[in-house]
């Protein structure tokens, strides 16, 4: 923890001195959102399988630029296939959703797609890639020139902690478990998408590991002002990264809160998370 | 002793006939695998496909290769010169081990490295070229060597039809109950296939994917 909020401070040092390029020239009052407007909007959305199964009814949800929403759900609630939804890798059955204002179905899922990061729990790194040639990736598909990509590629090492020199040339499985994840970040990242989905990002990392990078992102969070729907189901996650945190289950909404109300919430499924996070709480003792 | 000087005496011969041995498979291989890698694609795509494609490579694989060679005699095009009856025949068994190989290795791709590539804006053609061929390079390998090994074998029978290649001594052999004419074909043919077998296999090291 103090090693990751150490590391915080110097990138804020850092952005300070340097000012970096598109991404940290943004402001970093997150909480003040005047031209608050909808990126991602889910109208009546659901989804179901060829044979039947609902996985996803009648979701109604607004996510506004700049905002981290958190679906918080145990696994099989829904919370992936609404995450799906959003960049077409699935498309809705009923109602719709709606990226930037216009309908997913409407736009071409593969452009749709590279204007959205993606990060899933196994980071899904390219094994036959290097560090560098994974990050890399997306400017690649869009034929951005080669020195523009190189120098890409080092900035965003350097906004997840990663010594270029050290990292660029490894492949994935030479890195640890919270690497892998910085550098799945950084892929996610890299052609500075406005629209990032994290599903389950820091689900396989051990607990320290867990914490360390859940603070170093929520640094980059404050600085990167991206609009951001996590899925996860730990609470502690939900409670530390989310402006907002939707609970998930069975397929349905069942409850949308900021992290203060969520811990007052007396719907029973949120409640059963809350009293869930009490119990710990309580385990590390007053103080 | 008289083995060697009979080897020394015919090695011109010898020479030529696994030259031949050697085109014959390789022709062949390289058809097989021009087929076989897109329709190990197709059946790791579309699994409906998978039993006809599969099923049918079986069965080229169960015919006697004696009969197979037979069967495409009446074939028009083919039946008209030997050594492209040979190479149809021994690319029809070549088939099976680099299908399933193919099929094998695509499925095998984590699902995680799919979805992620997916995610990110891969079109299904970059996503198969730039990611599931290259991950699966190494099976697809290990089932082109099988196969290699197989046809380096089979070929032998080529002669029967004509073809050539180092069976011509074996047939010969076997007519005039020589032992040495027989051995001076089947010693060429299992160093070839020996030389073969290490040589894809240095290869299928050479291209194993990292493991995470």
């Amino acid at each position: 923890m103090a090693l990751a909020s150490l590391r915080g401070t110097r990138h804020l040092l850092w952005a300070g001195v340097h000012g970096m390029s598109a991404d940290t020239e943004r402001t970093s009052e997150r909480s003040s959102l005047p031209d608050s407007q909808p990126v991602i909007e889910f109208r009546h959305a659901g989804y179901k399988l060829p044979n039947g199964r609902v996985l996803l009814h009648d979701l109604n949800l607004v996510v506004q630029r700049g905002e981290t929403l958190v679906l918080l759900g145990r696994s099989g609630a829904g919370k992936s296939t609404a995450l799906k939804l959003i960049n077409r890798m699935l498309e809705p059955g009923e109602g719709a959703v709606l990226v930037e204002g216009r309908s997913t179905l409407e736009r071409d899922p593969i452009e749709l797609r590279r204007r959205i990061g993606y990060v899933i729990q196994e980071v899904g790194l390219f094994p036959h890639f290097t560090v560098e040639q994974n990050i890399s990736l997306v400017p690649r598909l869009e034929h951005w020139p080669e020195e523009r990509i190189r120098a890409r590629v080092a900035e965003l090492l350097q906004l997840v902690s990663l010594d270029q020199q050290e990292f660029l040339r490894r492949y994935p499985h030479q890195l640890s478990g919270g690497q892998r994840q910085r550098v799945g970040v950084a892929r996610a990242l890299a052609a500075d998408p406005p629209i990032l989905l994290m599903d389950e990002p820091f689900g396989a990392l051990d607990p320290l590991t867990r914490a360390e990078v859940q603070c170093e992102f929520q640094e980059l969070q404050r600085r990167l002002q991206k609009t951001i729907v996590i899925v996860t189901h730990h609470v502690a996650e939900a409670l530390l990264l989310g402006d907002r945190i939707g609970v998930i289950d069975a397929g349905a909404l069942v409850g949308l809160y900021t992290p203060k109300d969520f811990m007052g919430a007396t719907e029973p499924v949120t409640a059963a998370y809350t009293a869930n996070a009490r119990m710990f709480e309580k385990l590390e003792g007053p103080g | 002793m008289n083995l060697l000087e009979y080897f020394a005496r015919h090695h011109r011969e010898i020479l030529q006939a696994t030259l031949e041995h050697v085109w014959l498979v390789g022709i062949a291989m390289l058809l097989a695998v021009a087929v076989g890698v897109p329709l190990g694609v197709l059946v790791a795509r579309r699994p409906w496909l998978s039993k006809p494609i599969l099923g049918g490579a079986n069965i080229a694989e169960t015919i006697p290769s004696l009969a197979l060679f037979g069967f495409l005699l009446p074939v028009p095009w083919l039946g008209d010169r030997a050594d492209r009856l040979a190479i149809a025949a021994l690319a029809l068994y070549a088939l099976l081990p680099i299908i399933r190989n193919t099929a094998a290795g695509i499925s095998g791709v984590d699902a995680a490295i799919r979805d992620a590539a997916r995610g990110m804006g891969m079109t299904d053609r970059q996503i198969l070229l730039q990611v599931e061929l290259p991950l699966s390079f190494s099976t697809m390998l290990a089932g082109i060597r099988v196969a290699t090994v197989l046809t380096v074998g089979i070929a032998t029978i080529a002669a029967a039809v004509g073809a050539g290649g180092l069976g011509e001594f074996i047939f010969r052999g076997l007519a005039m109950v020589n032992n040495q004419l027989i051995l001076a074909g089947a010693i060429p043919a299992a160093l070839l296939a020996l030389v073969a077998d290490f040589l894809l296999g240095v290869c299928e090291r050479r291209w194993q994917p990292a493991r995470s």
